[in-house]
């Protein structure tokens, strides 16, 4: 159910992709991004499908691993496919009621099905092949120049890691208190939007709680061992480029030279 | 009127590459007024277990049938069996969110659709059960210690009035003095009211006062389901699962290697105590 969702999570392999510089890895998948909506027409498309194909094959993650994160945003997808579907003016296909379908609202729908899910397994893709640590780690590398104008990048760069890495934690908290409040007879799923609304206070009130005493135990144990910020804090595995990070570019560069070329195919 | 297992199995993850079974082929029966205690290392499946009791989790495969009713029936009434066979979670402090004590164990018997009064009946009553002091009826529940935290956690289920009492390790976290003071109400709650419990937890001291027969869990599977005297005999292969027998236990066997003429079979101090006397007088 909702530890479904892989967003966020590593998943253990050893692939090519998992040693990878995290620094690619972070301007990849915003270089994968651009192209994704770069796209014009088919040909674009078949460039990223190919992309993320190999980059799937290459990771080792079982595709299965990821589409299971795909079903909890799959309602998202829905949603935005039918208004597309609906909203878009044109040439009527089907009418019923008050609802059309335009051919250039299936069009239109169909490209950003395409694109969400193409993001999202992107960016997941990503968060599988990374351990929290590399993202910080790799972000703050990239951030580095902004430490000149005074912006806090270090400290930016872990709250980003520590939060993606509690998301799978409160979602498994959030499913303890579900079940808790469920044995007390709390009914989530029944009643008209109001009631539903109400019925979340059991579940919404807990978690809260729950992940501000994370929070408090975390910052309490970063201090105990002394943790502190910033400048003069060095690193035991600091980020150096190897060949194949070099190549990881090369590829990169290519892929988005490929997308782009791809609008003048007619 | 009794809770029946039948081959129940559970796979967590259905669509796993190498299939793990959290539950397998769980065979049991929790007869009304038998008070249980569900053992196991961590992980070997407990908490699973009682979360099939009251219909949380479904079995992948087997029946579980309450008062003679398969409960993953389609007509089956799944909201008054959880009113029925009450479950309170590892730390169920966790789940408290009203503003004063009070209407945080109001909410499993509104829930039921009692009006408010019975609902604050009720509340009242449950929380007098647990032992907790009037004056904290209307403090915030944040405010109270771990230990008071955990008695109107109970109380928040025992207001629903339920048959069959199940506590998933609800001696986790706590001093030794909570300890007990928890596992003798969850006693008087068993003699006094007559509510079928199902205690569950990683240690033997724990139970081996108070239950009457022992379920000890290893990897998904029942190994024993037997009196706590029975059980204790299988010192070795309790210890091969992690576990290990109460420290009377060790002390009758270690006396009975000195040559004391103790009964081994002793469980709980009393019983120690007793025959420790009775070995000692036969010497004088
Ligand atoms: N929500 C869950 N999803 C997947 N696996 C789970 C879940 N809860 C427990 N498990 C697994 O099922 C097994 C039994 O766990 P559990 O019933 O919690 O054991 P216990 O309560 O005896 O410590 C463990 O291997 C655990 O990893
Ligand atoms: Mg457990």
């Amino acid at each position: 159910m909702l530890r479904d969702i892989t967003l966020g999570q590593y998943y253990q392999a050893d692939s090519v992709l998992h040693r990878l510089d995290p620094r690619v890895k972070l301007i990849g998948t915003i270089a994968y991004i651009i192209a994704l909506f770069m796209c014009t027409n088919v040909w674009g498309y078949l460039a990223v499908t190919v992309f993320l194909c190999s980059i799937i094959v290459i990771s080792k993650v079982p595709v299965k691993f990821m589409l299971k994160g795909m079903k909890a945003i799959l309602f998202l997808i829905i949603i935005t496919v039918c208004f597309n579907m609906f909203m878009t003016q044109g040439e009527v296909l089907v009418s019923f009621w008050r609802l059309k379908i335009t051919k250039e609202g299936l069009i239109v729908a169909a490209k950003m099905a395409i694109r969400l899910s193409y993001l999202i397994i992107g960016s997941s893709l990503m968060t599988l092949t990374t351990t929290p640590n590399q993202l910080t780690d790799g972000l703050e590398k990239l951030l580095g120049p902004l430490k000149k104008i005074h912006m806090p990048v270090h400290e930016i760069a872990m709250m980003m890691s520590i939060a993606l890495r509690f998301i799978p934690i409160l979602m498994e908290e959030t499913d303890k208190i579900m079940k808790a409040q469920m044995a007390r007879g709390a009914n989530f799923d029944t009643g008209n939007i109001f009631q539903k609304a109400k019925s979340l206070v059991p579940l919404l009130v807990p978690l809260f709680i729950s992940a501000f005493r994370r929070a408090n135990d975390l910052a309490m144990a970063m201090e105990a061992r002394c943790y502190k910020g910033g400048e003069s804090r060095t690193k035991m595995k600091p980020l150096k480029y190897q060949g194949r990070d070099i190549a990881g570019y090369l590829i990169l560069v290519g892929f988005v030279a490929a997308v782009v070329a791809t609008r003048w195919i007619p | 009127m009794s809770l029946i297992f039948n081959h129940v199995s559970h796979q967590y993850d259905p669509d796993a590459a190498i299939p793990v079974l959290a539950l397998k082929d769980v065979n049991l029966k929790i007869e009304d007024g038998g008070f249980y205690g569900l053992i196991g290392h961590t992980g070997s499946g407990k908490s699973t277990l009682v979360q099939h009791m009251n219909g949380l989790l479904k079995p992948t495969a087997g029946e579980i049938y309450y008062e003679g009713r398969d409960i993953c029936d389609k007509d089956f009434d799944i909201k008054s069996l959880r009113h029925e066979v009450g479950l309170v979670f590892q730390y169920p402090e966790h789940q408290l969110f009203e503003a004063t004590v009070f209407e945080d164990v109001c909410f499993g018997p509104k829930n039921m659709g009692l009006s408010k009064k019975d609902a604050e009946l009720r509340a009242f009553e449950a929380l007098t059960q647990v032992g907790l002091d009037a004056e904290y009826f209307y403090a915030s529940p944040f405010e109270l210690s771990g230990g008071q935290k955990r008695r109107v956690a109970i109380a928040g289920v025992l207001a629903m009035k339920p048959k069959i009492l199940i506590l998933d390790e609800p001696t986790a976290g706590l001093d030794p003095k909570g300890r007990d003071d928890i596992l003798n109400q969850i006693k008087k709650l068993h003699d006094e009211q007559g509510i079928t419990i199902v205690l569950v937890s990683h240690s033997m001291e724990d139970v081996a006062n108070y239950v009457d027969t022992i379920i000890v869990m290893n990897k998904g599977e029942v190994m024993y389901n037997d009196s706590p005297k029975n059980v204790f005999t299988h010192v070795e292969e309790l210890e091969a699962i992690g576990l290990a027998a109460p420290s009377v236990t060790y002390i009758m066997r270690a006396l009975s290697a000195q040559g004391f003429d103790v009964d081994l079979t002793a469980t709980t101090t009393r019983e120690a105590a007793d025959t420790i006397i009775n070995a000692l007088s036969d010497r004088m």
